[in-house]
């Protein structure tokens, strides 16, 4: 790549940042995380950028400003005559407690967040995510709602956006699924993760959510959107050849559209009875 | 036997038989032969490695798969997909087994071991020359490998180098039975390690037991080298982890070819319990690729700051505790498995402890330059490339540590950006350092110390250049083991490329530097580094005889590190 499509990229990065802020998918040539969609990704980057971050750069310049102090110091034209000490208790009693001073600081940002992450809190959703090779699988048990989304093939993503100029809704190479998942926003979902075959794991980077997916064994996590918006995340354990080709696309709309979601895939809202035929139009749901 | 009757008619020379003789590598019993054919395994596997790693950053280079439809072996797309992973196993599998372990362990330790405690030769020679050759074999077994089909017909293993079940299983099943590894490359792979882990093992008992027993006279345990030190607390990692791989790869082997269900949920068993036992080995191994790094940066700072080691007791138990602490640590390598939150309290606390032993370590390296007269010459260049560049693969650790972050990095190129600056960065840097700091004493002749500074800088500049951007990307989300890539990864990924070429140059310059050196044949004295170069191998002749300190050495109290 140019050096100008470096600054094309940096620079639409910059101009388009309004619109792309809604949605989470990778930005070329950025140093940064995603933006976050939920409360724990929005904690992660405080964490990483307020105090990871800061310390690790301010340890990286410490030692490479002493490096060079060193080599302009006590190089042989500066210094001929060594000095022969080997002991300094002062500074060696320094160099032990102050990492773990910083250590403790980071632990006590560390261990709130991993708090937050791990308790799932009530939830109004629960979703069910089976991995496969090389799809994956969606299903609201409550809600009688069962998809199964893959990759959507080039020439769809090119049949799409030649339709498509919006920016925002436009199909994304190896990121676009044939079926996007939805989920509302503004409510708790809890996610159970499981897999019919190899190890496979469930990412959205804007959520701050990546659980592996393994056979004989469901793990849960969860995650509450704040804006609507398409989210993309890809399979992030090696599953065999075609691990790059299993995307995850995220939809998160108002709770109005995806109820109509819901009843357009043939299921069933949590205040039907589940005896009534409210919705005799709609297909049985199909497994 | 001819061979020990040639031995003797050439007088009292040395003994040494001719270079052109197999016998004598065949049959090698001298440290120093082995050693030497460890470190030449180590270039040959090395070179292999990273022309993996070539294809691999090819590959990247741009959106889409399109350099590997252009090998000749290749003829689909999933062909390609297959091959890329293939590709990524087997570069990480040869360059831990096959270049790092080798160079560190066999090579430079073979060699250095005996002649720094003052030992005529390792405790058991012959275990020595088999330790050797179990390699060549394992080498074998892995190429065997490569060549047969994995999964389908696709040749190769494709699954990693964790071997992660059940993608390393053949149990079918699943919508798509290609998805497991139903061919033999996996079965060769297990036996490979099997070997391998053998020669490890051997090898490891024959340090344990030199290193104990055959210390020249006063070289007591506090007096040792830095180096040796490195040397013995490796070797312990090593017979306590590798039994655990050999049993997780045997698990695999049964319940790929005898019906067991060690990992296999159907029949009770637990993939994750797989990945408890690789990492529960896999942990002490990355401390196995650095610990020797860590011993000869400590001889490099000091010899050419011309100043003893700062610290040194601190530096040896700082070794001991980190090869300690690394057996307790070892699940934060699999933070997504979903193992909840009080184990992931405890291996966040765990992990991040190992930063004080290692923070001690470089502060007390920088100690030791501290009031020194440095000498900038080419192995000192290579250790304080390494304390920088291990300084910042070793914060990438402490971020990494915090499973709370880790849900967003993991298994993304932030880890691949973290290890390779420990490793590549790291356990590279420190071979490179260590080769040039001895091949004067190893081969009798100096190097071009111009060129090998520039080797120096075009590897710095390149392997920064490789993997720098590789924690951007890791950033923005982008998984490892990806054979394509979406266009908003695709600027830091062209750069991480760009920068391979840079480092291969410096590779071939390294190729140009060994041959120039070999055929100028310039003298190096018994010690070219002079004063600060105070351990014993400085005290023999360059290369030193073929049998050394027939009579003991005798180490003074005073006697500098």
């Amino acid at each position: 790549m140019t050096r100008s499509a470096l600054f094309a990229a940096a620079a639409s990065a910059w101009a388009a940042g309004a619109a792309w802020a809604q949605t989470g998918a990778p930005t070329d040539g950025a140093i940064h995380f995603q933006e976050p969609a939920t409360q724990i990704m929005r904690d992660i980057v405080a964490f990483h950028d307020n105090w990871l971050l800061p310390i690790i750069v301010a340890v990286s310049v410490f030692v490479l400003a002493l490096l060079l102090y060193v080599v302009v110091r006590f190089n042989r034209r500066a210094n001929p005559t060594p000095r022969k000490f080997t002991h300094n208790m002062t500074v060696e009693v320094i160099w032990t407690v102050v990492p773990v001073a910083i250590l403790v600081v980071i632990a006590s940002q560390s261990f709130p967040l991993i708090i937050r992450e791990e308790q799932i809190p009530p939830s109004e959703y629960t979703l069910k995510v089976t991995g496969n090779s090389w799809f994956w699988n969606y299903e609201y048990p409550d809600l009688g709602v069962n998809i199964t989304a893959s990759r959507l093939p080039d020439e769809d993503v090119e049949a799409r956006n030649a339709g498509n100029p919006d920016a925002e809704h436009r199909a994304r190479r190896l990121l676009s699924a044939t079926e996007p998942l939805l989920v509302p926003v503004g409510a708790n979902v809890r996610v159970l993760i499981t897999s019919n075959d190899v190890i496979h794991a469930w990412a959205v980077p804007a959520f701050g959510v990546k659980e592996d997916a393994i056979q004989g064994r469901v793990n849960d996590t969860w995650f509450n959107v704040d804006r609507e918006g398409v989210f993309y995340g890809q399979c992030s354990e090696l599953c065999g050849k075609d691990h790059a080709f299993m995307p995850i696309e995220v939809h998160a709309v108002s709770r109005a559209e995806f109820e109509q979601w819901v009843l357009a895939q043939g299921g069933t809202l949590p205040s039907a009875q589940p005896a009534e035929p409210a919705t005799e139009a709609a297909p049985a749901p199909t497994r | 036997m001819s061979h020990h009757e040639a031995a003797h008619a050439g007088g009292h020379e040395d003994h040494r038989p001719s270079i052109y003789d197999p016998r004598r590598w065949l049959f090698s019993t001298n440290h120093k032969d082995i050693g030497t054919m460890y470190l030449v395994f180590a270039i040959i596997a090395g070179l292999i490695g990273g022309a993996l790693s070539g294809l691999i950053r090819w590959e990247l280079a741009d959106p889409g798969i399109g350099p590997l439809l252009s090998l000749p072996w290749i003829h689909d797309v999933d062909a390609a997909k297959h091959f890329y992973d293939v590709a990524v196993t087997y570069h990480g599998l040869i360059m831990i087994f096959f270049m790092v372990m080798p160079a560190m362990i066999g090579g430079f330790g073979n060699w250095f071991v005996p002649l720094m405690i003052g030992a005529p030769d390792m405790a058991f020679p012959r275990m020595n020359n088999i330790s050797f050759w179990l390699l060549p074999v394992s080498f074998t077994l892995a190429m065997i490998s490569f060549l047969v089909p994995g999964a389908g017909e696709h040749l190769g293993f494709g699954g990693g180098w964790t071997l992660y079940a059940p993608l390393s299983t053949n149990w079918g099943g699943g919508a798509e039975p290609a998805a497991y590894h139903d061919g033999p490359a996996m079965d060769f792979l297990i036996l490979s390690l099997h070997i391998a882990g053998a020669s490890s093992i051997l090898g490891a008992i024959n340090f344990i037991t030199t290193i104990f027993n055959m210390r020249a006279p006063g070289m007591t345990l506090h007096r040792m080298p830095l180096f040796v030190w490195s040397i013995l607390v490796t070797v312990w990692l090593l017979v306590l982890a590798l039994p655990v791989l050999a049993g997780a790869l045997t698990m695999l082997l049964t319940d790929r070819n005898f019906h067991t269900n060690f990992f296999n949920p159907a029949g009770g068993g637990d993939p994750v319990m797989y990945q408890h036992l690789f990492w529960f080995f896999g942990h002490p191994e990355v401390y196995i690729l650095i610990l020797p790094g860590f011993g000869m940066v400590s001889q490099i700072v000091s010899t050419f700051s011309r100043k003893p080691v700062f610290g040194y007791l601190g530096m040896a138990y700082a070794m001991v505790s980190i090869g300690l602490i690394g057996f307790v640590v070892w699940a934060h390598h699999m933070y997504t498995v979903g193992m909840g939150l009080d184990l992931e309290a405890y291996f966040i606390a765990a992990t991040m402890v190992i930063a004080v032993p290692t923070g001690i370590k470089i502060f007390s390296w920088i100690a030791t330059m501290w009031g020194g007269s440095i000498d900038f010459k080419v192995p000192m260049l290579w250790a304080m490339g390494f304390i920088f560049l291990f300084t910042v693969g070793g914060v990438t650790g402490v971020v990494l540590a915090n499973s709370g972050v880790d849900t967003s990095f993991h298994d993304t190129y932030y880890v691949v950006a973290h290890f390779h600056y420990v490793l590549s960065l790291g356990a590279v840097f420190a071979i490179f350092g260590g080769f040039f700091y001895w091949i004067p004493k190893m081969s009798g002749y100096r190097y071009n110390g111009f060129l090998a500074g520039l080797q120096f800088w075009l590897m710095f500049i390149g392997v920064n250049v490789v993997f720098f951007p590789q924690h951007f990307l890791g950033m923005q989300g982008m998984p490892r083991r990806h054979v394509d890539y979406n266009e908003g990864y695709a600027y830091w990924n062209n750069i991480s490329s760009l920068g391979y070429l840079i480092t291969a140059a410096g590779v071939l310059l390294f190729l140009v530097v060994l041959a120039e050196m070999f055929l100028v044949k310039r003298k190096a004295g018994a010690n070219p580094w002079g004063e600060g170069a105070s351990t014993l191998e400085w005290s023999l002749s360059s290369p030193p005889p073929f049998h050394q300190f027939n009579e003991l050495p005798v180490i003074k109290p005073d006697a500098g590190h």
